[in-house]
């Protein structure tokens, strides 16, 4: 029988701690416990890392948590969508969990990630808040980017995460400046640049990634490969759709991305082998429940046996729980109380964003520059509106 | 004769480096006053050096900016003197290294970009708005980008239509850029330097033909902390006739049309913007509420260009001063052709402007 302890905020993940109710389903067990992956890792001019993982009850805990939080955010996200107190974009992560968590358990807030639009869990996962979460969705000034970004622009830069872009494929060149930029400061730290399959046919990644290559920057090329990009599956869109190979001369990994612990793995095999040798491809293999974005039902384009059967066979969660049934860390109850008390949590905090105010009027001149030295800028009618910008 | 002196090296571009220091001779015997001369490219070059001198976290990247000692020799030396981490030379891909100096700027190093012409800055254009400008407001202030991208803009000496375009007008109109636009030697050292040191995305558009030109430069321009206020145009020459705006280029050819213009009792005043974002509205408005006539002057295409702005400006704020219709000079409406006397008609003359300030004076030629 598992140890579990009633623990104080402060051991929990940050955005666990908005809940002031004592936690449930934590362990500061650190035995190790070696688990193989469920698949072994393809290389790409590499030899890839072993298919044992490394881990413990805390880590296998932490996991399960927090990828019930995602799943349960990105739940209620679709349904403040349809509600219409979400606007404009929305594009959910449910299924693709793994990458987050794993990704972190690998890595610290001084390595960096950049990412797509597909980007509340990463931030979640990067330290930000529920509330900060659900305020910027719903556009209110206590979002993450006081309601100005909106969904695809969350940041968290004083944990390393840099966006949250809407352009596809820019994210790429981003990430590698910012590992020009680790290199250049000699931090020994890494960027992890995330991109869609259908990213991963953009020229400008190439540029990118020749010039990381070039110049050995600490760059890690993460394609979450979740087989269709938008409406296009991958065999549409890609002659090649072996994308861990796509980097040509730079080494690539083929990951099961519903894995966390494969994902982990590689994270930590990615990141010793980028601060020594250069850039390196992991191609995610992921999947996504929802559609492209909420405005795509997600089922005109594969079939809703596809989407079960993945859901039946290779659900990230799922995966975790029956690890930690059957190393004995939790019973089946514990698990489901406390996906109860999640969706608890995620519908107060949602309460919480919904009683927040919407910017003030004076925001939309605020931020145009770092430094505006008293410029003037101008609403539509500029003989009425008109402001100074700080 | 240092207008025709002046003219001379314009044409001349980027092989001036004998002319130049045969204008430099004659213009040190020339003028008995001690002011120091310096080509716009040394300028350019000094003020790289003194900010990277005193800031390690500004650097340099783009196409032969390194060994080659820069396409057009503005980074001459920078590379024996900093080293290959902090003068980068790239492959021919701006998309993705206008993408890697953005993100560099993201995590807090100061990268100045050169695009060996502006026009190759389409190909990166969307770091330049949509991962630079907007980032700062996007991330409601999380994520500042203090980047520069400089280069020659505008046309050059028949190099043709792909090769041509004036960018001020496309960049001026982003918010989140400021956009800058030097003539003489102290504005480009002086706006270099506050580029370099502004916490926003700046696009520094510089001026082929204006490379080896040299201009005079007085001690406190040649101070290691000197900078010029970013969004302040330059009062070039006072009048009270006609204003006459104009950036880059221009701004010699508008002073000398306001010469000719002199002589036939016409007293215009030349105002060289500096900035074209934030654009110095006070300035010029001042300057038409004074003389009651505008010609505005640009080298790029007329429609939603600058000079449409300036006028918009002008007739928003200062209407009631306006004596005449405001009167603009702009590159002809057409893709620059190679012929040299179609390229001559698709670029503003000195006789263009002259005979648009006539009119602005309602005076026939």
């Amino acid at each position: 029988m598992a140890q579990l302890t009633r623990r104080s905020a402060n051991l929990l993940k940050p955005f666990s701690a908005s809940v002031s109710a004592t936690r449930h389903l934590t362990t500061s067990d650190t035995t190790p416990i070696t688990v193989e992956t469920s698949l072994p890792f393809t290389g790409h001019k590499i030899e890839p890392p072993s298919r044992s993982v490394e881990t413990t009850p805390k880590e296998l805990l932490s996991f399960f948590r927090d990828m019930a939080l995602m799943r349960r955010m990105e739940i209620a996200a679709d349904s403040l969508y349809k509600a219409k107190l979400i606007r404009g974009f929305c594009h959910l992560y449910d299924g693709q969990e793994a990458v987050s968590v794993g990704m972190e358990a690998a890595i610290t807030k001084k390595d960096c990630i950049i990412t797509a639009y597909r980007d509340h869990c990463i931030f979640l996962g990067r330290g930000g808040t529920l509330l900060e979460t659900f305020a910027e969705l719903m556009g209110r000034k206590d979002g993450c980017s006081k309601g100005k970004g909106g969904s695809m622009h969350f940041y968290k830069k004083d944990s390393g995460f840099y966006g949250g872009h809407g352009i596809v494929g820019a994210q790429v060149p981003l990430g590698c400046g910012l590992a020009f930029a680790q290199k250049y400061s000699k931090d020994e730290n890494v960027t992890f640049a995330m991109y869609g399959d259908g990213a991963a046919n953009q020229g400008q990644l190439f540029e990118a990634l020749n010039m990381s290559a070039l110049w050995d920057l600490p760059a890690i090329l993460v394609c979450e490969n979740n087989h269709y990009g938008m409406g296009t599956a991958e065999w549409r869109a890609a002659k090649s759709p072996a994308y861990y190979k796509r980097g040509d001369y730079a080494p690539g990994l083929k990951v099961d991305g519903m894995d966390a612990l494969a994902v982990k793995q590689a994270c930590k095999f990615a990141k010793e082998h980028a601060l020594k040798n250069g850039p390196i491809i992991l191609e995610m293999d992921t999947y996504r429940y929802h559609g492209h974005s909420m405005s795509d039902p997600g089922s005109t384009y594969r079939t809703r046996d596809e989407i079960s059967g993945i859901r039946q066979e290779r659900d990230p969660i799922e995966r975790i729980k029956k690890l930690i049934l059957s190393h004995d860390l939790a019973t089946e109850k514990e698990l489901k109380d406390y996906e109860k008390e999640v969706r608890k949590e995620v519908d107060e905090a949602i309460a919480k964003a919904k009683e927040c105010a919407l910017p003030d009027s004076s925001e939309l001149f605020t931020n145009v520059y770092k430094k505006g030295f008293g410029v003037e800028s101008f609403g539509a009618d500029r003989k009425e509106l008109r402001a100074v910008l700080p | 004769m240092w207008g025709i002196i002046r003219q001379r090296a314009a044409c001349k571009g980027n092989h001036a480096s004998n002319l130049e220091q045969g204008i430099r001779a004659i213009a040190l015997r020339t003028f008995s006053s001690s002011a120091k001369q310096m080509t716009v490219r040394d300028a350019l070059n000094s003020a790289l050096d003194e900010e990277m001198s005193a800031d390690p976290k500004v650097f340099i990247m783009g196409e032969e900016v390194g060994e080659y000692q820069g396409a057009y020799k503005i980074s001459k030396g920078l590379l024996d003197k900093y080293g290959p981490d902090r003068v980068v030379d790239t492959p021919i891909t701006e998309a993705g290294f206008a993408g890697i100096g953005v993100g560099a700027a993201y995590y807090g190093l100061r990268p100045v970009i050169e695009f060996m012409t502006f026009n190759f800055s389409m190909q990166a254009i969307d770091h330049i708005i949509n991962s630079a400008a907007k980032s700062n407001y996007m991330s409601a202030g999380q994520i500042s980008v203090p980047i520069v991208f400089r280069g020659p803009n505008g046309a050059a000496a028949g190099v043709g239509a792909q090769h041509s375009q004036c960018y001020a007008a496309w960049y001026g109109a982003i918010p989140g850029l400021k956009v800058l636009a030097p003539y003489s030697s102290e504005d480009a050292r002086g706006l270099l330097k506050a580029a370099i040191r502004d916490p926003d995305p700046v696009v520094f558009l510089e001026n082929e033909l204006l490379y080896g030109e040299s201009f005079p430069i007085s001690d406190e321009v040649l101070d290691s902390s000197f900078s010029l206020p970013i969004g302040k145009a330059k009062i070039e020459r006072e009048g009270k006739d006609v204003t006459i705006t104009a950036f880059s280029k221009m701004v010699g050819y508008a002073l000398q049309a306001a010469d000719i213009l002199a002589k036939e009792g016409i007293n215009a005043e030349v105002i060289n913007l500096r900035t074209i974002r934030p654009l110095d509205r006070s300035t010029i408005n001042s300057s038409v509420r004074k003389t009651n006539r505008l010609v505005t002057v640009e080298e790029g295409f007329p429609q939603h260009g600058v000079g449409a702005e300036i006028c918009a400006t002008v007739v928003e704020d200062s209407f009631e001063y306006l004596d005449a219709p405001v009167e603009r000079i702009a590159g002809a409406d057409v893709p620059m052709p190679y012929a040299a006397n179609l390229e001559r008609m698709a670029v503003p003359q000195v006789e263009d402007i002259v005979r648009a300030a006539k009119r602005a004076c309602y005076r026939s030629h």
